[in-house]
């Protein structure tokens, strides 16, 4: 049979598309993203959609699935927290069709604010867990949540990591199943989780809990490979394949895809059958707390780090003491942080908040937390989707308390703002906040490798949809001096600024300008140069945080590799010996 | 066999994970089974990227740590030596002998470091290429990334894979002649 090569993210697209899902809803987040973006190619088999944010989409996948057909959600980790609420309601209800969450963890935090360990999530909101290890794992475990979901009437929490989701290994596909449709029936006894029916429906999620906790002891998921009697290791998700690595030949596993609730049965028969009982797995000791609960002996997180991602290396390290041996060079790398592109569009607003040292910044999610990063360091704070907008309005509530006297500035992107910053922008207007909200509106989610929002003006399939504009949300809610500024023009921007602060009326700033790598906008190339003779040398340039400006020979240089010509360092030149050239 | 590993090391924008790409397409013809990882992300903008090939008769885990890998290819010299330690001490390392500043050293806020190259040759195994400047001769920077592929396959030694034919079928049909022609320029490069 053909193999292919596919990403556990291609593969669970694929699993959706074989599984006769019919509706997806989804918000990007890193490493979830490539989920939804591998969706499209199935065509009319299947409905997808990005939606404004993950507890949209969890309630549309949700919807979809009590109106009868399959349905799929995708997000990682720290979205679940966003989407928590239909979840655990969800769980009381049931489905009528199968309904999968896939969350996907970030251990590590390659791209996350967090380590957050999903798989309570499962156990908290009392629904199946399952855990892929591999591509093909995602492929048929999918399918087999589904059957579970089913069957067993709940929600099912489909769990990856950075190293399962963004790790391509090798496939084989099926057919698509094609489930047979019944006609909506109304069934508000089930749906309606009105305060009566969800304490009716309470003990029917116990009764269902208990009953998959029977099924795991058969379930394919769950999956015995005996060998020799000395070591047992239990394991689920990646760190199986990193204790394949590790452990000697001989070493039994009991590898486990259906990780809530455990087979306890089962696992009590394999640590009868072995001298010494390991349980590996990353992040927390979420199945040897269960495992050590039930009076079963077991190594574990006494060894084994919560810290961080796992790697076999790593593993052998921790478990057996055996150091890699690695050679100590004389020279050191210095650091290479991700920054803002040349030409971003953020870094005229950024620069511009970092002459002013009595603003107070609340940054958020996305590419612009880099403008937080030196020699911009232009951010405050950054705690999560939506939050730059209201940890300003807390702040400024604290320095009124305090009688301090600073200017706060909350900050989100356009697809931020969609998601959860237009509460936060109701907030502000409506308890009476000394926050002047800012949207950087680059017409795209940046940071997750473009996906289209609410107003971009396009779908995730890309057809032409409605783009809803900023400004006219801002001005509806009551902000009476909304000002669209473009930030590459730093007069304006700093004007936009000053007219905010000194506005009589509740003010708002909207910079517009697209990012520079949205594909389908035909961007102007040029290129900026320096004047050695006219360069005096000052570095004022270097304080734009451009990678393409660096200083040579005392003087600044730019890199025509990198420029696009934005001139933002040329607009600081003080002696204007940095000049734009046409065409590139 | 055992598994062999090979950690491609770069800026993000180098074509790291496309060069993968190709070789992972080369390794699947042979028969081998592949895993191969990539961190996505925030290494978009400009950061250091790391993709991970593993193959034999069966793979694990899609990642190594420390002291693993058989292969190093780094895309840039600095990122040779940021990742230096993922080789095992008779690991081979293909290096292009290119510098990109990194934004601390742009803003003036570091130093790019001297002797990147020397430490790598003095301590490994290496093959050494201007990469950059044979891909400009060939007409276009952006196949840097085919160049370096050549001389990779070069140092593997995997002879018995037709490494033209992953590349056939990986690279657009209007860019053919330019990668192959980077292809073979980068095998020469390192084969004297």
């Amino acid at each position: 049979m053909e193999k292919h090569l596919l990403s556990g993210n291609e593969a669970i697209a694929r699993g959706a598309y074989e599984a006769g899902v019919k509706v997806c809803s989804a918000y990007p987040g890193t490493p979830s993203t490539e989920i939804f973006e591998s969706l499209p190619q199935y065509g009319d088999a299947l409905y997808c959609e990005w939606a404004p944010n993950e507890k949209v989409a969890t309630e549309v996948a949700y919807g979809a699935a009590i109106g009868g057909v399959r349905s799929l959600t995708a997000m990682k980790h720290v979205g679940l927290n966003v989407a928590a609420d239909p979840l655990f309601t969800a769980a009381y209800n049931g489905v009528k069709a199968g309904f999968v969450i896939v969350t996907a963890d970030d251990p590590s935090m390659h791209s996350s604010q967090n380590e957050q360990d999903n798989r309570y999530y499962a156990r908290s909101a009392k629904v199946a867990l399952v855990e892929p290890s591999d591509s093909q794992e995602c492929i048929d475990f999918l399918k087999e949540a589904y059957r579970i979901s089913e069957t067993f009437d709940m929600p099912v929490i489909f769990r990856t990591t950075t190293n399962i989701s963004h790790s391509k290994s090798l496939v084989e596909f099926s057919e698509r199943e094609e489930p047979a449709f019944e006609p909506y029936v109304r069934n508000a006894e089930k749906f309606d989780c009105s305060p009566a029916k969800a304490y009716r429906n309470h003990p029917k999620v116990e009764k269902n809990l208990a009953a998959l906790e029977a099924y795991g002891e058969t379930c394919p998921l769950n999956k015995l490979e005996l060998r020799g009697n000395k070591i047992g290791v239990i394991t689920a998700s990646i760190a199986y394949q990193y204790a394949k690595d590790v452990f000697p030949e001989d070493t039994s596993f009991l590898k486990l895809g259906l990780t809530n609730p455990l087979p306890m049965g089962l696992i009590r028969d394999f640590a009868a059958k072995v001298e010494t009982l390991y349980v590996i797995e990353e992040l927390e000791g979420f199945m040897e707390q269960q495992i050590l609960a039930a009076g079963i002996p077991c190594i574990g997180k006494d060894k084994v780090s919560k810290l961080y991602e796992l790697n076999p290396q790593r593993l052998k390290e921790m478990l057996f003491g055996e150091k890699p041996v690695v050679k100590e060079l004389p020279v050191k790398a210095v650091p290479r942080p991700p920054v803002l592109c040349p030409g971003c569009p953020h870094r005229g607003f950024f620069y511009t908040m970092s002459k002013g040292r009595d603003f107070v910044v609340a940054g958020d999610i996305g590419c612009y937390t880099l403008g937080g990063a030196a020699p911009l360091s232009a951010t405050d704070s950054c705690v999560c989707m939506g939050g730059g907008f209201t940890i300003a309005m807390g702040m400024s509530k604290a320095f009124a308390a305090k009688g301090e006297k600073k200017k706060v500035f909350g900050v989100v992107g356009d697809s931020t703002f969609f998601h959860s910053g237009m509460t936060g922008a109701a907030e502000i207007l409506y308890n009476k906040g000394g926050v002047i909200p800012v949207v950087l509106d680059n017409h795209i989610t940046g940071m997750t490798g473009h996906q289209d929002n609410p107003g971009s003006g396009y779908t995730l399939q890309g057809e032409i949809a409605a783009a809803i504009k900023i400004e006219d949300v801002l001005r509806a809610f009551g902000y009476e001096n909304v000002i669209v500024v473009d930030p590459q023009d730093l007069a304006a921007m700093q004007k936009a600024v000053d007219d905010a602060l000194a506005s009589d009326v509740p003010a708002a700033i909207v910079c517009r300008r697209p990012c520079l790598l949205i594909k389908r906008i035909r961007h102007e190339k040029a290129l900026c140069e320096v004047d050695r003779e006219k360069c005096i040398g000052c570095r004022k340039c270097l304080k734009v945080g451009c990678p393409a400006v660096m200083i040579k020979d005392k003087k600044s240089w730019i890199d025509p590799n990198q420029c696009v010509g934005c001139t933002v360092c040329a607009q600081v030149c003080p002696v204007g010996a940095i000049a734009k050239k046409e065409g590139k | 066999m055992a598994v062999k590993h090979a950690i491609l090391v770069g800026v993000g924008g180098q074509g790291a994970i496309l060069t993968a790409k190709v070789f992972v397409c080369g390794l699947m013809k042979a028969g081998y089974d592949v895993k191969m990882s990539e961190v996505h992300g925030m290494s978009q903008r400009g950061g250091s990227v790391t993709t991970q090939v593993h193959w034999g008769e069966k793979v694990f885990s899609p990642v190594i740590g420390p002291g693993a890998a058989d292969f190093l290819v780094a895309f840039e010299k600095m990122e040779a030596v940021r990742y230096a330690h993922f080789l095992k001490p008779d690991g081979v390392a293909v290096i292009n002998d290119f510098s990109q500043p990194s934004a601390t050293v742009a803003a003036g806020l570091a130093e790019y470091p001297e002797g990147c190259l020397e430490a790598m040759t003095d301590n490994f195994r290496c093959f050494t290429l201007k990469a950059a400047e044979i891909a400009e001769g060939l007409g276009s920077a952006k196949c840097m990334n085919i160049v370096l592929f050549g001389a990779m396959t070069h140092a593997l030694g995997m002879d018995e894979i037709d490494w033209e034919a992953a590349i056939r079928e990986t690279v657009p049909p209007k860019f053919l002649d330019l990668n192959l022609a980077a292809y073979r320029a980068g095998r020469a490069a390192v084969n004297a």
